[in-house]
């Protein structure tokens, strides 16, 4: 119970920082990608503090035997750098660029009650959806070809 | 236009670096929304509550900015509702294959050192600049 409770608060300074930085803005998001145009450079510091904060704070957290609610820590494990990581991160920049929103700015920007962001949220969610159907039955079909 | 919003960009992205590190020190799991999105869906993962909770969190997070503050939280969405439909479709696509967006992989990888996850993020910057650079500068605007 306290580990749910205590994920909610994390939830909750996660949000806190999407929303005072300006990443649940698609707008500010957009000009961020505009170098050429109205170039607004605040998500660079968004991302500058944000990584500095982390990388300081995982060198100390990992140095623990295990998380405070979990036996160990669940890193991935993969270093492969392969074609469905790299198109799928190409994939995500277009629409990315194309809307302004990414799934961690869109779901604190729910909170702020704008329809375009649960019609955001929504069509993501079906991309995800489609995307693990596509998965799963391109696997069922080369499974059954061996 | 949008303003230069320096110190609470600084004060955002701390905040955001600050809970990857409590996500990890508490429950040992990196703080990427694709990740904790994905085993919210069906097939429903079996450690869902701390992922529902940390979402729940994530949504709560700017009404009690606006209700307990008079701070003003900008948003402005400028693209016509088919393309935010279409720009949607594509990034769950996209972060399905990629496995993270910008919070994991961006933020938690990247601070990780994580060589999948550098790559990822240069990739994603770099297709999401190039996006924006032809949609407004050579096709006009969506």
């Amino acid at each position: 119970m306290l580990r749910t409770i205590l994920a909610g608060v994390v939830g909750l300074v996660f949000g806190s920082g999407i929303a005072l930085s300006g990443m649940a803005n698609p707008a500010k998001v957009l000009n961020f990608f505009d170098v050429a145009g109205t170039w607004d450079a605040s998500l660079l510091l968004v991302m500058g503090s944000a990584l500095a904060v982390a990388a300081i704070g995982y060198r100390i957290v990992l140095k623990r035997a295990a998380p405070v609610f979990d036996k160990r820590f669940h890193l991935p494990t993969s270093r492969k750098i392969d074609l469905p990581l790299l198109a799928g991160s190409a994939v995500f920049g277009i629409g990315w660029g194309i809307s302004g929103f990414c799934p961690g700015g869109a779901i604190p920007a729910l909170g702020l009650g704008e329809s375009s962001a649960w019609i955001f949220v929504g069509s993501m969610l079906a991309g995800i959806a489609a995307a693990r159907t596509v998965r799963i039955a391109l696997e069922a079909r080369s499974t059954q070809t061996v | 236009m949008t303003e230069f919003t320096p110190v609470m960009s600084l004060l955002g992205g701390t905040l955001i670096g600050l809970s990857a590190v409590l996500l990890m020190a508490f429950h040992g799991r990196i703080a990427g929304m694709t990740g904790i999105l994905s085993g919210l869906m069906p097939p429903v993962s079996t450690d869902w509550a701390w992922r529902a909770a940390f979402v729940a969190g994530a949504i709560v997070a700017p009404m009690l900015i606006m209700g307990i503050s008079d701070q003003a939280i900008a948003y402005s969405s400028p693209v016509a509702t088919p393309w935010i439909i279409i720009g949607g479709l594509i990034v769950g696509v996209g972060v399905y294959f990629s496995s993270g967006c910008t919070s994991g992989h961006g933020v938690c990888g990247m601070a990780r050192v994580s060589p999948r996850s550098i790559a990822a993020t240069a990739m994603f910057m770099a297709t999401s600049m190039l996006t924006v650079f032809v949609v407004r500068h050579l096709v006009g605007g969506l």
